[in-house]
């Protein structure tokens, strides 16, 4: 009785093994060697060619990579800073930023020289933390477009300069709405905006679902709600009040997840983050079209037999179309062992003589502006047409970039928003309901 | 003299009750179970409540908060609500899982002898919860699924088994019971084996139906193993995870959350290891609870053979 009790105290605090850990070195690291990690195995290949230019300019250093997936790669880096096995220098994130400064694991960059006029605009800056120090260094930047299958698009007799040129505002949706209604076809053949059409027997949805958006919803809802003008935060870093509360946010919420009611719009119980996003519903036919970042478009090029084309955002109520601008940076850790190699290779991956190398590999936008501009030709060479995602950047008269939000307790955010959004999206919650989510959320950020 | 003479044997009685050479010898087979037992049960534990009490994100140094997080944990209507779909998943999983069990042990104790028959049935238990899961969340997608796909040829509507508040948890609770169904009719199946033949053979010469000798033969005789069972299955229930991570991930609208789900979130997402801590104590003492009663309950310590 005793020893199975306590197979359940086992059990129930296997949790706190993890406390135990030591300290240990297990890298085998030497003094010459700096170690590297990035998650997208799409751009292995590049760095790895800026890592050999690297290794000729610096001789005796050596760079080494590793690359994990997105899913174990924020957990083994955790497991690192603890273990004391992290690498020197790692590939970050924005969301997970704010956390690590907090926590105290990076290693600040002021003497770096990284200088905001050398990259896209935005980009340097929001690597600065509340503190005033710089923790990154830019690497790329991916904003999000209306990927289309074109075949569908021809069919509806729609063509893809009209899918580029759309509107739309939270009262009746625009030339947006009538777009993506026109090209929902139901079981019996009826189009979304045909009398008769059948919301609840769709076979092809205008828009593919990327479920509810946590609390970013970068290629959700973010691209709307920054149309009708709305920020989510009421600075543009490191702010202090999240702005779920408002009036606009929630009028484009629910136009947003209204559009799944009239069945134009994919439903969540359609979605899931294993086995069904939103690229997937593009491929196997079940979407026309779905809003999706830049680090998709070799994933969509790639469909087999699926002429797929890109188009702006639409045009919002404030006349400007809008687009999140999120960018990677390179990051130190503080208990790297190789620091002095490693601001060398920060630096060096900082660099135009890097990005560019990186830009020409076409998987990418480099953050510099010869890097992007060696990416882009060399996505044209491979037949991509990548304006839907650079124009925004270039035409910042017609287009607002927005960057992820940059706050403190940004997980703390992320879950408490993914289930409000669901709930409005899957269950019909009201989106008055945001009121006290963001209340909870300001509460916290306020600690 | 008469003194001298009375004091050997109880040296002697005292050199029997006290072996020294057997004594170090037991202390090291028993030296690597405590061993284990101290560092990877006792140790933990305890350091578990005591951050319990604190407020610690892993990498800097735990700060005394008293019951702060207990306070929290009773005004968190997320803790309740992940409680409360845990018990929902256990309910429908062990519930299901223990009858179907039952009856495939019983059905292979008294049908057949085929030991193909025995091996399938165990073949879920084989994969790990993992794959089980990944397998059905592809099997059952609302879109692209092929379970989908049969429902809607048939002309029924498409059922969104796992992105569905209603259906996910026991849609979640019925993957697992596939996958361990096999397993604890082995278990029970092995009871049944204890149970002497000569006491059907009786009951038959006396006229009794299949039906009558399970429930006054089977059952009776087979309670202290199945109220075993019952009590590592709920446990190993409590516990679920893995099932949850690959399908939902907690979602639709947390309407998956379970208990371990959300520790593992507020510990390793959020760097709430004082409140994840505090959480997982609230878990060891509703597993304590529920294992006395079920012990007390069903009487596991006795045998009605004899």
């Amino acid at each position: 009785m005793r020893r199975r009790t306590l197979t359940a105290l086992a059990g129930a605090l296997t949790l706190s093994l993890v406390t135990g850990c030591a300290q240990g070195d297990s890298t085998g690291a030497s003094a010459n060697t700096v170690t590297y990690w990035l998650w997208d195995a799409n751009q292995l290949p590049a760095y790895q060619a800026c890592a050999k230019g690297f290794e000729q300019e610096n001789p005796g250093l050596r760079v080494k990579i590793t690359q994990l997936g997105w899913g174990d790669y924020w957990t083994k880096l955790t497991a690192g800073f603890i273990a004391g096995t992290q690498p020197d220098v790692f590939t970050d994130h924005i969301q997970n930023f704010g956390q690590f400064v907090d926590l105290k694991v990076l290693e600040p960059l002021d003497d770096l020289g990284i200088k905001d006029s050398d990259y896209q605009p935005g980009l340097a800056a929001n690597w600065i933390g509340k503190d005033g120090h710089r923790y990154g260094a830019p690497k790329d930047w991916d904003t999000v477009a209306l990927f289309h299958n074109e075949t569908m698009v021809k069919d509806a007799g729609l063509t893809a300069d009209r899918l580029g040129n759309l509107s739309w505002n939270p009262e009746d949706g625009g030339t947006f709405e009538k777009a993506i209604a026109h090209l929902t076809i139901d079981r019996n053949g009826k189009r979304g905006d045909e009398p008769g059409f059948d919301k609840n027997n769709v076979k092809v949805y205008g828009l593919a679902s990327n479920g509810g958006g946590f609390g970013d919803g970068q290629t959700q809802w973010s691209n709307f709600a920054a149309s009708a003008g709305w920020s989510y935060l009421d600075k543009p870093r490191w702010g202090t009040k999240y702005q779920y509360d408002s009036e606009t946010f929630q009028s484009v919420i629910q136009w947003y997840f209204g559009l799944a009611k009239k069945g134009y719009m994919a439903p969540l119980s359609d979605y899931n983050i294993q086995s069904n996003q939103a690229n997937t519903q593009v491929a196997a036919g079940k979407a026309a079209a779905a809003f999706d970042g830049a680090w998709m478009i070799s994933t969509y090029a790639g469909f087999k037999g699926k002429d797929i084309r890109t188009a702006l955002t639409p045009v919002g109520p404030t006349g400007r179309r809008a687009t999140m601008m999120n960018g990677l940076a390179d990051s130190i850790t503080k208990a790297a062992r190789n620091k002095e190699g490693a601001r060398k290779w920060v630096a060096y991956l900082a660099s135009d003589a890097c990005q560019t190398v990186v830009g020409s590999h076409g998987v990418v936008f480099p953050a510099t502006r010869a890097g992007t501009e060696a990416a882009v030709a060399a996505y044209e060479k491979k037949g991509v047409d990548v304006s839907a995602f650079t124009e925004p950047v270039a035409d910042k008269k017609h287009f607002r970039t927005f960057s992820y939000p940059i706050a403190s307790y940004s997980a703390d955010m992320t879950a408490l928003m993914a289930p409000a959004m669901e709930d409005i999206y899957g269950n019909g919650k009201p989106v008055s309901s945001l009121d006290q989510t963001n209340e909870q959320i300001n509460l916290i950020l306020s600690q | 003299m008469t003194v001298a003479s009375s004091s050997p044997p109880s040296r002697l009685l005292r050199a029997k009750a006290r072996p020294g050479g057997d004594g170090a010898l037991a202390a090291v087979f028993v030296a690597p179970a405590m061993l284990g037992f101290l560092v990877f049960l006792l140790w933990p534990t305890l350091r578990g409540v005591y951050l319990s009490f604190t407020r610690f994100n892993l990498l800097t140094p735990a700060e005394w908060v008293g019951l702060d997080n207990y306070v929290r944990m009773v005004n968190d209507p997320i803790f309740w609500d992940s409680l409360k779909v845990t018990v929902e998943y256990v309910v429908i999983n062990i519930g299901i899982q223990t009858v179907s069990a039952l009856a495939i042990a019983v059905l292979l104790q008294r049908l057949t002898q085929s030991a193909v028959l025995r091996g399938i049935v165990l073949t879920p238990y084989l994969m790990s919860n993992v794959v089980a899961g990944l397998v059905w969340l592809w099997i059952l997608d609302t879109q692209l699924g092929i379970g989908n796909e049969i429902i809607s040829a048939v002309g029924l509507d498409r059922v969104p088994f796992l992105a569905d508040e209603t259906w996910a948890i026991p849609t979640i609770a019925l993957i697992n019971v596939w996958r361990h169904v096999g397993y604890t009719a082995l278990l029970l199946f092995a009871g049944l084996q204890a149970i002497p033949n000569g006491m059907y053979e009786a009951a038959k010469v006396d006229g009794a139906s299949e039906w009558r000798m399970f429930w006054r033969i089977t059952m009776p005789l087979l309670r202290p193993v199945l109220a075993v069972v019952l009590i590592m299955t709920v446990i190993g229930s409590f516990q679920v995870f893995d099932t949850i991570a690959v399908t939902t991930a907690g979602g639709p609208a947390n309407a998956t959350n379970v208990l371990q789900y959300y520790i593992y979130g507020s510990a390793f997402g959020r760097f709430q290891f004082g409140y994840a801590s505090a959480m997982s104590v609230a878990l060891l003492v509703v597993l304590s609870a529920i294992t006395v009663l079920q012990y007390r309950l069903t009487r596991a310590g006795q045998t009605d053979l004899g």
